[in-house]
């Protein structure tokens, strides 16, 4: 949106945390003084459906939910859903996706097919394409489970916050439950962000 | 404290319940209502409870308003036909300490079974309805509604949408209040509705929605944002949201209090603008009541009534045309399944052997009717499996001899299941009620209800025995089984079904995912006795693969999803499943 509004939508599988990592990057706008919202629909996350979380930060926002084909940036946390959700992004926008796979029960039963040249498609519509090993990088991190923050670090490498900030966001929520892991995997996807 | 925080609406509900210093909140659970009283309880002061239904929810928070204390009761939109009832006679008899009724509407039926527009509610119980538009409206609007209806001696509907409930955004926080404090009054004319006292109340009634009508028109729960005068639009909620963002310069007259409205504030702003719109989710609720004010004003014509709206369909609205996201594109879908581990699978499994009629409910067994089990025939309200059974029943020809059951869950059998238990008994309808009780209402996120020994505060309670209460209603044939144990399931099925009067089987196994239950080794396929026959995926587990390759493909185990219920071990008739791996 032209009013200076930044859309980020985040989609994946229930149970990869993408609702505490929308929570998160919240923490960390409204730390930065941003006018933040974020909307979700909740109900059927933990049954193995796809999830997705709109955040929408600027001077003031308006709609929680980001207008179609809005999206500045779409953080995929698996391959497939990269591409369900590519149509809401803006063209020329950005993806940051994991490389991760997880096969829906219509594959894994071999009534379907997983697609192929995934990273291609997004190519052909998306300005940049971040491709990140998030679940290797939170392996050597520490902890599996630190997926979705490593993602947020791929995240962080284009976002208006400070290190500082996200440091004291990310101990805040995981004090009590692998703080370590996550704060090494929120800094390996980082990196492997401004590498690429 | 951190005064600026980022808050849920349904986080915001119930900080400002409790900043409004309400002492007693009641509810049942339903998306997108739920989490109002899971926040509440963290509060100091304030007694939350789950109730078994919402008539009994609204029925505790009315007790406590007569009794002198703030209350709140919360539920999802169809809760509310559910405790219409009581509803629609307090609006008569007022209240003590405020008491308000959250109504948590679904447009676009995220998680419901029809998208009922509640605000009809406000009119027709004749009671104020306000309507927040994000996170901090939705706590002040609170305040504002526990004031009102002390003010104006009524129930006040909060009424709320998915986008509303769900959508976080930044509140500031204030310091509790404490109410003035009041006791129980014994008035026998204002709280007791025989029809002598009733008919004086609903003269009350009539004065009190006239004099509200003079409080709407320079509330500042209203607001006019002049803007560009050619555009003037009316609207309230998520709506105003998705306005500003499509046409940020128009005029808008924003409505918090949606009920009753203010005539002359709208008559004002009609004649200050060229164009009017209404732009509102759902049905032409203000729309209907503008026009019959004697004002032109254009709303469904241009804005759909179905679904939710977003910015990109009211932007649309605006230039006359119609927005539809394109299809997204064709991908395997992941539907929401029955968990692996479900104690609900083997169950349905079964059940389809016996080629019953079966009467449906609403609860994670719902998700049944999805391939590949299609298990259930019906499905239409809580509670409906039961009353649906028995009229089934009766309309069969005498020729047709399939046994006819009744499926639904603990949580939906104690919310209104249990008087069309009643009924089969009393009537002497020979169908059979199978009663699913994973020990948790575990579709709205695992929720406590009588039949799982504690309470919303996190207190022991006495788990209700739900066979001994269908034994006690005059129920004979009672039966209970391991609904992982498929030949017991099988043949207590079919010894229900085949009776001749009504019977109840029980199922009974805690709902893995919530309960974290104990889960076992996953068993190992044998790759020589498997020939891909497939029977296995019928079952629909997540957890059940098979090989890569061509033709009949063998079937395998994902280890990370396996629970080791070992229900798949037995259905294979060719004994490939077994055994660790
Ligand atoms: C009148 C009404 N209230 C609430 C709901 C929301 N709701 C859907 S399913 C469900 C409870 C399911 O619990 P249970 O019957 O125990 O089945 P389970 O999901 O545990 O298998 C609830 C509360 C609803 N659909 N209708």
């Amino acid at each position: 949106m032209e009013r200076s509004v930044t859309n980020i939508r985040l989609a994946g599988v229930g149970g990869q945390g993408i609702i505490v990592a929308s929570e998160v990057l919240c923490e960390a706008l409204l730390g930065s003084r941003f006018d933040v919202k974020k909307s979700e629909v909740h109900g059927m996350a933990q049954r193995g459906g796809t999830v997705n979380s709109d955040v929408r930060f600027g001077e003031r926002v308006y709609s929680p939910t980001i207008p179609h084909g809005d999206a500045h940036i779409l953080l995929a946390f698996e391959q497939m859903e990269s591409l369900r959700y590519l149509p809401s992004l803006k063209a020329g926008g950005t993806v940051i996706v994991n490389r991760q796979r997880i096969l829906p029960g219509a594959v894994s039963s071999g009534k379907a097919v997983y697609p192929g040249g995934i990273e291609e498609t997004l190519r052909a519509r998306a300005g940049r394409v971040i491709c990140i090993d998030a679940l290797s990088l939170a392996r050597e991190a520490g902890s599996i489970r630190s997926v979705n923050v490593c993602l947020l670090g791929a995240l962080s490498a284009m976002l208006p916050i400070e290190e500082e900030l996200w440091q004291s966001v990310i101990t805040q929520r995981f004090k009590n439950k692998g703080l370590e892991a996550n704060l090494k995997a929120f800094q390996m996807g980082y990196q492997a962000a401004r590498k690429d | 404290m951190k005064t600026t925080v980022l808050l849920s609406g349904n986080q915001a509900i119930a900080r400002g319940a409790y900043e409004s210093g309400v002492r007693v909140a009641a509810g049942y659970p339903g998306t997108p209502s739920t989490e109002v009283l899971e926040n509440i309880i963290n509060y100091q002061g304030v007694y939350a409870e789950w109730a078994p239904n919402e008539k009994v929810a609204l029925e505790v928070a009315i007790g406590a308003s007569l009794g002198g204390a703030r209350a709140l009761a919360t539920m999802k939109h169809v809760g509310v036909n559910v405790a219409a009832d009581p509803l629609l006679t307090v609006a008569y008899t007022g209240v003590g300490g405020g008491l308000v009724l959250l109504s948590a509407d679904d447009p676009g039926m995220h998680s419901s079974q029809n998208e009922q527009d509640n605000r009809h509610y406000a009119r027709f119980a004749k009671i104020p309805m306000l309507e927040p538009s994000d996170s901090q409206e939705a706590k002040d609007f609170t305040i504002r509604a526990f004031e009102l209806s002390e003010t104006f001696d009524t129930p006040v509907l909060l009424r709320t949408t998915t986008r509303v409930n769900h959508g976080k955004s930044v509140v500031q926080l204030s310091l509790p209040k404490t109410p003035q404090p009041r006791k129980f009054e014994r008035n026998l004319q204002k709280n007791v509705m025989i029809p002598a006292y009733g008919m004086k109340r609903h003269v009350v009634v009539e004065e009190r929605t006239a004099r509200l009508k003079e409080f709407a028109e320079t509330t500042d729960l209203n607001s006019v944002e002049w803007g560009d005068r050619a555009v003037g639009v009316i609207t309230s909620g998520i709506s105003y949201e998705y306005v500003k963002e499509a046409l940020p310069d128009a005029s808008i007259l924003k409505l918090g209090i949606t009920w009753p409205l203010p005539e002359g504030l709208i008559q004002n702003f009609a004649k200050g603008v060229e164009k009017l719109y209404v732009v509102e989710e759902l049905d032409p609720f203000l729309e209907d009541q503008i026009k019959a004010m004697g004002i032109d004003v254009t709303g469904k014509e241009r804005f759909p009534i179905i679904g939710e709206l977003n910015p990109k369909i009211v932007a649309a609205g605006f230039k006359g045309e119609s927005f539809t996201a394109p299809a997204p594109p064709e991908l395997p879908a992941r539907p929401p399944v029955l968990c692996p581990g479900c104690p609900h699978r083997g169950f349905f499994y079964t059940l389809n052997k016996l080629k019953a009629v079966v009467t449906g409910d609403i609860g994670c067994y719902t998700l049944s009717v999805l391939p590949p089990l299609e298990a259930i025939d019906t499905c239409v309200c809580m509670g409906a499996s039961i009353g649906n059974a028995m009229g089934m029943k009766r309309a069969m020809p005498g020729d047709d001899d399939r046994p006819v059951v009744a499926v639904l869950g603990d949580s939906t059998f104690i919310h209104s299941g249990i008087t069309g238990l009643i009924d089969a008994v009393y009537n002497n309808t020979p169908v059979t009620i199978c009663i699913l009780d994973n020990s948790i209402t575990a579709m709205t996120g695992g929720q406590d209800n009588p039949s799982t020994g504690k309470t919303l505060m996190g207190e022991d309670a006495p788990a209700l025995n739900l066979a001994a209460l269908c034994r006690a209603v005059g129920v004979q044939d009672v039966l209970t089984v391991d609904p992982y144990n498929l030949d017991a399931t099988e043949k207590a099925l079919r010894y229900a079904t085949g009776t001749g009067k009504p019977s109840v089987v029980i199922t009974s196994r805690p709902c893995l995912l919530i309960k974290k239950a104990k889960r076992s080794a996953a068993p190992a396929v044998d790759k020589e006795k498997c020939t891909g026959c497939g029977l296995c995926l019928k079952l629909g587990c997540p957890a059940i693969e098979t090989e890569e390759g061509e033709g009949r493909r063998k079937a395998r185990i994902n280890p990370d999803l396996c629970t080791g219920c070992n229900v798949c071990t037995q259905v294979c008739r060719l004994g490939a499943f077994g055994g660790t791996e």
